[in-house]
């Protein structure tokens, strides 16, 4: 048992080293037990070598130190189990053809820069936020706009659809996320129905609802998480883990799933229980902010586009980033990414006002678009995979196919 | 199951086991498939033959008897002949075997009379494969193979028959034949096996007809014009799996492959959606549906395909009490309480009207959690309820005649249309089922054939769960 002082400063560089005792509880959640297995019985564990007795002389650069070589000696770990590299064994699958994809739908309205979308799940609505406080409904087949609301605060940096596509949220930096329930009824006035559900401390990032519309999971400036019931604005879970703002979030698409993965400005991506609000994976290989994740369709993977210029893929069960995609050419940030619905495209909108489109497993982009004449901040793969929406700060929206 | 077996093979009111003779040799310690069923009817207070033939099924699914003749693990109430497998290889012995055992059997396989013990296709690949993955240890798999083919062969010629029928259909259960070209590839990249039908996280669809293909009736010698990554990794192969479920789901991306009929954001023409919201599935969505129990849950009209065939076997209390669960995690949390007092009450209290089935560690848990009921009350029980669906429900469902009807009704009409999709239909399935060691690809028939076909299946009584897979298996897009 540790009685010294440097208690608690030890167990926060534990908490952000992800040890084994993390991989422990990523195999309750469901990892391979074989590969989790070997890596805690080959070394004498880590976290035990931390927990050793402290001695006062010990400083915050020896901590830090040591911290250091406990990551050093987990990356050591994940690379003996790596086995094959995923361009390797896509190299027998055919290569894609050409693409022709065109801006089908422009949609134009906002005043300001368009922060955030999202679909609804209908495969045809979308709703979209931007800087001047306005959040509208479109029905983007015929770009006709449904609903508007003017949120009391600028920059509306998160917006989201329900389920049953009767209400959406939004918020950004009032730190609050509010839920407005859509009425069919166009002269009323939305903002009367307002519901405040989330509090945070610090500008909201992202919000989604999940699976239900009486459930909202929240990103925050404050560098938390959080689930929240909507109805009560009872706040149901939070999860606390990154050392700086969270800018985005996703949730994965499994039935029975109960993660989510988020990113943020200290450059790691985590991967939450929802149950217990642990963090069950960590994955810091980004040089910057990473500003958008998003689930592989089949869970087993997401992505993450970032500052750096670059996407990259993680793969959960073998723990470990498996693909980068970059090239010398791009130099802005990704501010967005999806995939495709069978997950073998990635769409990444950036910061030099194009989207890129990669080959997810050969690794090469496929595909350059152009068309938006600001940043590209915001991008969305329609629920059934036949168009993708883009949100650009030149005011417009972009349904591509 | 056991006590079952144990009644049949008793001398005098079990069932009669004779040798057959058979053309220039006897065939020994067999009996028919319509011996069983009789039996069954006679003495298990079973009144109809198709819950004979059901219950036989299962018992031959999980090997305690088996066809002399072929690698099918099912029973027909006809005169194919069967044979008991020996109490060392049944299940309960709770002995599973290791990828080891199974090399120094297709090694020792190798090694004896070649014209009566070729390997099928499968197998010479998987021996291959074997090979590769244990190069270091193959000496020694080597020694044990000849060993034992040395104590067999000392045997009796009729003896060495029985026991080298009994081992090839215990390797048929635990190695089954894949008949799907997906899941081969996906078999062939791991190397325990075991590791991944029992582990419970793979609850993915690419994973999860791994699961099922085990218990699916074993079909014969898969394609092996599929080209095949058999990487050559030794760990579970992440990187395969994100391949295979891209590729299983390319047809459905309508970025790689053009939506039928069209595209609504290109061609203005809203179809696609309407066909959606119809509640007659297309073919299409329902194939989707075998690639695991996820793809069922998830689509509204798959839900409702599967709750009614769980009614049909008054088995659906399992499927409900897990919607019912789901329903209750979408609640606000005010509602919680009341909900999970209703779940309670129906599922799983004592002398509840839907009782479900859990195991009491779960249920002792839930006990627990109800006093303090809060979301996830039912998390233990409902992962379990999960679990036997999976392996049990979901794959009677696929093969159920109500999911091959649905999938076969709109193939008819899709074959006048699309020539697109190539099916590579092994002709001699159509005939009596023999088998299948000595066939090499399979033939592909032009879409006028494969009409005929699908005419000629759906008369034929015997045929429909072998073949019927055989077409859904070879129904999946050829790799492109």
């Amino acid at each position: 048992m540790l009685f010294s002082p440097w208690c608690a400063l030890e167990e926060q560089f534990i908490a952000n080293v992800s040890s084994p005792a993390s991989a422990a509880r990523a195999r309750r959640s469901g990892r391979v037990g074989l590969a989790t297995a070997s890596r805690s019985t080959s070394d004498p564990h880590p976290a035990e070598m931390a927990t050793h007795e402290l001695h006062p002389n010990d400083t915050l650069t020896t901590l830090k130190m040591e911290s250091e070589n406990l990551k050093a000696k987990l990356e050591e770990e994940r690379a003996k189990l790596h086995d094959v590299e995923l361009h390797q064994v896509a190299e027998k699958i055919e290569a894609l053809g050409q693409f022709v994809m065109k801006t089908r739908r422009t949609l134009k309205g906002h005043g300001n820069k368009v922060l955030c979308m999202d679909w609804c799940k209908d495969k045809r609505r979308i709703v979209s936020s931007s800087q001047d406080g306005k959040v509208i409904v479109w029905d983007a087949f015929t770009t006709n706009k449904e609903h508007a609301v003017t949120m009391p605060c600028t920059w509306v940096m998160a917006c989201a659809y329900a389920p049953s596509g009767c209400a959406v949220a939004c918020g950004g930096l009032d730190n609050k996320c509010s839920v407005y329930p859509l009425s069919l009824d166009k002269n009323e006035n939305l903002a009367a129905k307002k519901k405040s559900v989330a509090m945070h401390t610090n500008y909201l990032s992202a919000c989604s609802f999940t699976n239900s519309d009486m459930q909202i999971l929240t990103s925050s400036g404050d560098g938390t998480c959080a689930l929240w019931d909507v109805e009560s604005g009872q706040l149901l879970q939070s999860f606390h883990g990154h050392g700086a703002d969270v800018l985005c979030l996703d949730l994965a698409p499994s039935e029975t799933g109960n993660t989510f993965v988020s990113g943020g400005c200290d450059k790691k991506a985590n991967v939450w229980d929802m149950r217990s609000g642990q963090c069950i994976q960590s994955f810091e290989t980004h040089e910057s902010d990473i500003n958008s994740v998003r689930y592989y369709p089949s869970g087993d993977a997401f992505a993450s586009g970032s500052d750096d210029a670059t996407c990259r893929l993680y793969d959960l069960r073998a723990d470990r980033e498996v693909a980068i995609y970059s090239k010398e050419s791009i130099i802005f940030g990704a501010s967005s990414v999806d995939f495709s619905l069978s997950g073998r495209l990635l769409f990444g909108g950036y910061n030099d006002y194009t989207i890129n489109v990669w080959d997810v497993l050969k690794g090469n982009r496929v595909s350059i678009l152009f068309g938006h004449e600001n940043r590209v901040s915001t991008l969305r793969v329609s629920p059934d995979g036949t168009a993708f929406c883009s949100g650009s700060w030149d005011h417009t929206l972009r349904i591509w196919a | 199951m056991e006590d079952v077996i144990a009644r049949m093979q008793d001398e005098k009111t079990g069932i009669p086991i004779r040798t057959v003779k058979s053309f220039l040799s006897k065939i020994p310690s067999v009996f028919s498939g319509s011996d069983i069923v009789q039996w069954m009817i006679k003495n298990l207070n079973i009144e109809d033959p198709v819950e004979a033939l059901h219950l036989g099924t299962l018992m031959a699914a999980h090997g305690y008897f088996f066809p002399i003749s072929d690698h099918v693990l099912t029973l027909k109430d006809d005169g194919t002949f069967y044979r008991f497998q020996t109490p060392y290889f049944w299940p309960s012995n709770c002995w599973e075997p290791e990828n080891t055992d199974y090399a120094v059997y297709l090694c020792k396989r190798t090694m004896q009379n070649k014209a009566r013990l070729e390997l099928a296709d499968y197998e010479a690949e998987s021996l291959a494969r074997l090979q590769r993955a244990f190069a270091r240890k193959w000496e020694f798999i080597f020694m044990q193979a000849e060993a034992q083919a040395k104590v067999d062969k000392k045997r009796d010629k009729i003896e060495r028959k029985i026991l080298d029928s009994q081992e090839r259909a215990f390797w048929d259960v635990h190695r089954p034949v894949v008949s799907v070209s997906l899941s081969t590839r996906l078999w062939y990249c791991t190397e325990n096996w075991t590791l991944m039908r029992n582990t419970s996280f793979i609850d993915e669809s690419v994973y999860g007809l791994q699961n099922d293909v085990r218990s699916h009736s074993p079909t014969h010698t898969p394609t092996p014009e599929v080209k095949s990554y058999v990487c050559s990794a030794t760990f579970p192969c992440h990187p395969c799996s994100l391949l295979s479920y891209t590729e299983q789901y390319m047809e459905y991306d309508p970025f790689l492959t053009p939506p039928d009929p069209s595209n609504p954001w290109i061609s203005d023409d809203t179809t696609l959606w309407e066909m959606e919201a119809s509640k007659e599935p297309s073919q299409q969505r329902v194939k989707r549906w075998a690639f695991g129990i996820n793809e069922v849950l998830k689509d509204p009209v798959g839900r409702e395909q599967f709750l009614k065939f769980l009614e049909s076997e008054f088995s659906s209390e399992n499927l409900r009490f897990w919607l019912a669960v789901q329903e209750l995690k979408k609640r606000p949390i005010r509602e919680v309480p009341t909900r999970v007092e209703g779940i309670w009450q129906e599922f799983l209290a004592p002398g509840a009207p839907s009782a479900i089935n859990v195991d009491s560690k779960s249920y002792d848990k839930t006990t627990q959690n109800v006093k303090d009921p809060g979301r996830y009350a039912f998390e233990d029980a409902q992962e379990h309820i999960y679990k036997l669906m999976k392996s049990d429900s979901y794959s009677r469902f696929i093969r159920s005649s109500a999911y091959q009807e649905l999938l076969q009704a709109k193939k008819k009409v899709q074959l006048l249309g699309a020539p697109r999709q190539r099916s590579r239909l092994d002709v001699d399935a159509l005939g009596p089922l023999r088998a299948g060691r000595h066939r090499k690809s399979a033939s592909t028939l032009c879409s006028s054939g494969f009409r005929e076909s699908v005419d000629v299946l759906s008369s034929t009584a015997f045929i429909p769960l072998h073949v019927s897979s055989v077409i859904y298996g070879t129904l999946l897009p050829s790799l492109i």
